[in-house]
């Protein structure tokens, strides 16, 4: 079965009524040969690890290999009496920096769908879990994010080092909206709106990590990545339609990508990395660990 | 194609699939083909691997994988340790290894008498390309359980080798020759088979009068 677009999946199931999750999982399985239960399965346990890791990494700081970041997790947490953007949003921002420190320090995380990116799904999926959203709808969230991103990596690319972080952060987000948004009961055209929306809202991003490490911006971005996901998932839900479909924006974030000069995608050449205070934090780094 | 599984995982060390678990999968390679912990270990670093092998952790993936633990497991990022209390030296080496990708390893393992070299590539998203085993070309995902084999390059050696893998169900999946020396008539087959094969397959085929030597490393 030949699906290089997110609008045949939404349709197929609009059109039969079957569950977009489960027209996923038949397309998986005409695929790849993958026993639904088994991917059923598999996607439970990746959650299970997201579930684990931020409990055990709750509240902690991280000692993380460059050492630029590592504290702000536990910082967060103590302030979350005092928010204002809502306690959903800035839990799920927390989640997101917890994970993505703890990646940074050499933590087991999920890399869903990059290391990089890899503190935005938990932040939505386990700030759902806190609302009450039941387990197996994240699960069934979850597979829908992977046919988002499968959609992405044909049409477009996953990779910092090819399209920027428009392809990490951005396609994470977009995996994420669209997890919230079947999770919590949206239509399927709802769930490609909100990931439309909500990757044209990281079009451009450039991947400009401090020194080519996964530390700063990247951890941050994370952040932003979940609030993002949720806000145009609760967009899409109200209503809102994106006027360029999610197939063609990926179209477009490729083609962004493509013309990126190549400082911008992860080299830690240009943008944040080309900062004074960035290039004296290298130096110093590499001053201690050269071969 | 590509699983959904790939996009929404896998679970991983960070921080980096192409500079921390792809590491770790080239340094697991060779930690199937010499079959156990070396005593000792030289990681020849190029490229990006060489500039940021602190700072992305590649150092301790690369130690992790040689010691023979999992990619998932969070003690990757105690591996020097681990490395120290199991006895494995190893070093840190630059190398400029010419117009390969960016992110390559060598890797030189030393155990009682027999040493190996390894070259290796990660790609990106965790993929990597081995692309020398001792000195042999090659280009291997590390996803299929893989012969190694050094034959004698006359007529009817490859079909005995072929004959020989099958008897036991087992399948090629990619076949790769090498002509080592036309003058000594030498050469080398790389096999990835669809399944793990038995001993006795290998004990069948080192009994061949064609073949020279026989090596089995199994999938990541």
């Amino acid at each position: 079965m030949n699906v290089n677009s997110f609008s045949e999946l939404v349709e197929i199931s609009e059109k039969t009524g079957v569950p977009l999750d489960k027209v996923v999982l038949h397309w998986e399985m005409l695929d790849t040969g993958n026993a639904p239960e088994k991917i059923v399965e598999e996607a439970s346990k990746l959650l299970a690890i997201m579930e684990e890791e931020y409990e055990s990494k709750k509240g902690k700081t991280f000692k993380t290999l460059v050492g630029l970041t590592g504290t702000n997790s536990k910082k967060m947490l103590e302030y979350l009496p005092n928010t204002i953007i809502g306690e959903n949003a800035f839990t799920a921002a927390t989640i997101a920096i917890t994970m993505a420190e703890s990646n940074a320090a050499m933590g087991k995380i999920v890399a869903c769908p990059t290391a990089g990116a890899s503190g935005v799904m938990p932040g939505v999926l386990l700030t759902l879990e806190k609302l009450g959203v039941e387990r197996q709808k994240l699960v069934s969230g979850l597979i829908v994010a992977g046919a988002i991103g499968k959609i992405i990596s044909k049409r477009a690319s996953l990779s910092g080092a090819e399209s920027g972080c428009q392809a990490e952060i951005g396609s994470a987000t977009a995996m994420a909206a669209g997890a919230a948004t079947h999770a919590t009961g949206g239509t399927p055209t709802q769930v490609a709106n909100a990931a439309a929306l909500s990757l044209k809202s990281l079009m451009g991003l450039v991947c400009d990590p401090v020194g080519g490490f996964v530390e700063v911006p990247c951890v941050k971005r994370n952040a932003s990545g979940a609030v993002i996901a949720l806000l145009f998932s609760d967009i899409a839900k109200a209503g809102v339609e994106s006027v360029v479909p999610f197939d063609e924006v990926v179209d477009a974030m490729g083609k962004v990508g493509r013309s990126m000069p190549e400082s911008l995608r992860e080299t830690g050449k240009g943008g944040i990395a080309d900062t004074p205070t960035a290039k004296k934090i290298v130096q110093d780094f590499s001053n201690k660990f050269k071969l | 194609m590509s699983s959904i599984l790939e996009i929404i995982g896998p679970s991983m060390i960070g921080p980096s699939s192409s500079h921390t678990l792809g590491a770790m999968r080239i340094s697991r390679f060779a930690y199937n083909l010499v079959g156990s912990i070396p005593q000792k270990v030289i990681f020849y670093l190029h490229g990006s691997f060489q500039d940021t092998y602190i700072g992305h952790g590649t150092w301790l993936a690369l130690i992790a994988g040689l010691c023979g633990i999992k990619t998932d497991e969070p003690r990757v990022s105690k591996a020097n340790e681990i490395a120290k209390n199991l006895g494995m030296e190893y070093e840190f080496e630059p190398i400029d290894l010419g117009n390969v990708h960016p992110n390559t390893v060598k890797i030189v393992t030393y155990k009682d008498n027999a040493h190996h070299e390894i070259i290796g590539s990660s790609i990106g998203a965790g993929r990597i390309v081995i692309t020398s085993i001792d000195s042999v070309g090659c280009e291997l995902n590390g996803e299929y359980p893989t012969l190694l084999i050094e034959n004698e390059d006359i007529p009817g050696a490859l079909s005995s080798i072929i004959r020989t893998i099958s008897i036991n169900g087992t399948n090629i999946a990619r076949l790769n020759l090498n002509r080592a020396s036309k003058y000594l008539k030498l050469a080398s087959a790389v096999i990835e088979l669809d399944n793990e094969v038995p001993n006795s397959t290998i004990k069948s085929l080192k009994m061949l009068d064609v073949v020279k030597s026989v090596m089995y490393v199994k999938p990541i």
